[in-house]
């Protein structure tokens, strides 16, 4: 596949158009997809705090390829070097800005860029401190020990969620958790492969591969508990939602006014209840109204669909319940019919997580 | 899932959760005068994202006073509590203030927060100055019982851990959920009177009762009952 058909398989278009085609070409783009968000990168533009520069004239910002699945801390052996000469004496403590906001360091890269850059920046302008960490405000981080703590944490929660224990991620040897977590940090995908399956995280079927009777699913995807005839009913799916609210209408999204502070977004730590009904399809739309009640009310209307006769009741309606203007999964924009389960079993984090930022226009009370 | 009446896998439905916080702080008030009572706070103050259907929130219990003459009062095992009355004369009348000693008091904030990953309630607790300082943890050590810092001493990272509240944006210290489950059926197992079942309103007197021990607040007997 060329990367503009991958680009526009994963928005959903080419896939609708797939349906039809045999189980190994599936297969294989499924395959891609995963590739593709493991390959998925960010440009950086970092900047040296002023406060941090000792030297004359101040250096030029480092420009670095940051991974998706990722995490800034991990970027700092690339970024250091470009900065050393410059830095005043003393012990470094870093963090990072984003026109003065401070990055959370434990969120995926990709998930702040989606999140922060309501119109994407590229490159993304970043400001790097060596001193001065806000220790009100971000938990602390002693480098890549932390990092991969908080994604070894993150992943006995999600395999709890998945399996109802965690006793696989537990029992995994230290060696394995080690060649895990450094495939992740290299972004060594066929590492990744060879290792997941020793995490025996549960299944959930494609919802599509269901209906063609494809192969077995594959590994990597989640999981469903099953009722005595063996049929799949219902499974717990790990997801971390990242709602950004906007008060005004806008046109653009550039228009979107900077975040000030992250009490403005609301973030949910909270599985999704995965239902399995004969004949329908749980879709991204009803994993996500699961967790915004208020946003998905009869009434409300996603921006870009199609809508109904009576536009005027509509917008009406959308006073009341809120309007979701935007999803975004791994930087793509999201059509909210795609079955939940493809979602899921592609576009999750190497952690087992997805990770859905949602830009809403909220409800006027 | 409906919410169930007894409790028999270690683990809470958030409506449970919200019935066995009801219970806890009324419990609470009545048997444990020496603290101000728990307060229920509702989500809804916090984030958009709540559900119409129910009321989800969290408990918090603020800016108790831990005092540092812990060997100085031998009948009493747990950390020598006191209340900050400085300032809420309009509040409950609480135990006297002890005299502070040359360092000066340290506060803790304490919230119950429930686990929608792991189905059970976890402890958030900060430590800060009367200047709002926080706390780093090897100070907070010395605050607490002796036998959970040795506990901290064993492992790192799978004990007390600092974290961002789920709600708050900010740093604070959680105590890992890990295992919880187990040991609240060791204890529904171990209660005669209903069997290998609790009542679902009973779950957080007794984790709590658990719990508490761990940051040094006791849970008198009588709110087990």
């Amino acid at each position: 596949m060329t990367s503009q058909e991958t680009a526009s398989f994963l928005k959903g278009e080419v896939f609708f158009c797939e349906a039809e085609r045999e189980g190994v070409t599936r297969k294989r783009m499924a395959k891609e997809a995963v590739k593709y968000v493991w390959e998925g990168a960010i440009p950086l533009q970092i900047y040296l705090h002023k406060s941090d520069v000792a030297s004359h004239p101040a250096p030029p910002p480092a420009l670095v390829l940051a991974p998706r699945i990722g995490y800034l801390p991990l970027l700092i052996p690339l970024i250091k070097p470009y900065f050393k000469d410059s830095l005043p004496p003393g012990e470094d403590s870093i963090w990072f800005d984003y026109k003065g906001f401070p990055l959370k360091w434990y969120i995926p890269t990709g998930v702040l860029f989606d999140l922060l850059c309501a119109e994407p920046e590229r490159p993304w302008n970043l400001t790097i401190h060596f001193r001065g960490y806000p220790s009100n405000i971000l938990i602390p981080c002693e480098g890549e020990d932390s990092v991969k703590w908080n994604f070894v944490n993150s992943l006995k929660e999600a395999q709890y969620i998945i399996n109802g224990n965690c006793k696989n991620v537990m029992n995994m040897s230290q060696s394995d958790q080690e060649d895990l977590w450094t495939s992740v940090m290299n972004g060594d995908l066929d590492a990744y492969t060879r290792l997941s399956p020793k995490l025996k995280m549960g299944t959930v079927e494609d919802e599509f591969s269901r209906t063609t009777s494809l192969s077995s699913p594959q590994s990597g995807q989640v999981v469903a508990e099953t009722d005595v005839a063996g049929q799949v009913k219902t499974a717990r799916i790990p997801v971390r939602l990242y709602v950004r609210s906007i008060n005004k209408d806008f046109e653009n999204l550039e228009d979107v006014l900077e975040i000030d502070t992250w009490d403005d977004i609301s973030y949910l730590n909270r599985p999704v209840e995965f239902l399995r009904e004969e004949g329908k399809c749980f879709t991204l739309r009803d994993a996500i109204e699961s967790l915004l009640p208020e946003f998905m009310g009869d009434r409300a209307q996603t921006s870009g669909e199609e809508r109904s006769m009576d536009d005027t009741e509509e917008a009406d309606g959308s006073r009341e319940t809120g309007e979701i203007k935007l999803v975004r999964i791994q930087g793509i924009e999201m059509k909210l019919e795609i079955p939940f389960s493809w979602v899921v079993n592609n576009l999750m984090n190497p952690e087992f997580y997805l990770h859905i930022c949602v830009l809403v226009k909220a409800p006027q009370r | 899932m409906d919410s169930a009446r007894e409790v028999s896998d270690g683990r809470l439905t958030v409506e449970g959760f919200s019935v066995a916080a009801r219970t806890f702080a009324d419990r609470w008030k009545i048997h444990n005068q020496a603290f101000p009572p728990w307060s229920w706070i509702p989500l809804i103050n916090r984030t958009l994202l709540v559900s119409n259907k129910q009321e989800e929130g969290y408990l918090s219990l603020e800016k108790i006073i831990i005092l540092s003459s812990l060997d100085e009062i031998p009948e009493d095992e747990s950390l020598n509590v006191a209340t900050d009355c400085s300032e809420k004369e309009e509040s409950i009348d609480h135990t006297i203030l002890v005299p502070t000693l040359e360092n000066e008091p340290h506060y803790y904030d304490f919230h119950i927060v429930y686990s929608a990953s792991y189905k059970v309630p976890v402890l958030y607790f900060r430590g800060y100055c009367s200047g709002g300082q926080p706390l780093a943890l090897d100070v907070i050590k010395k605050d607490l019982p002796s036998c959970s810092v040795s506990l901290l001493l064993e492992s790192k990272w799978t004990f007390i851990t600092q974290e961002e509240h789920p709600y708050l944006n900010r740093p604070w210290f959680k105590l890992h959920p890990c295992g919880t489950e187990e040991w609240i059926k060791l204890l529904s197992q171990s209660s005669s009177s209903s069997g290998c079942h609790m009542p679902v309103e009973l779950y957080l007197v007794s984790w709590f009762s658990v719990v508490g021990q761990v940051v040094g607040l006791r849970t008198p007997l009588q709110m087990l009952n």
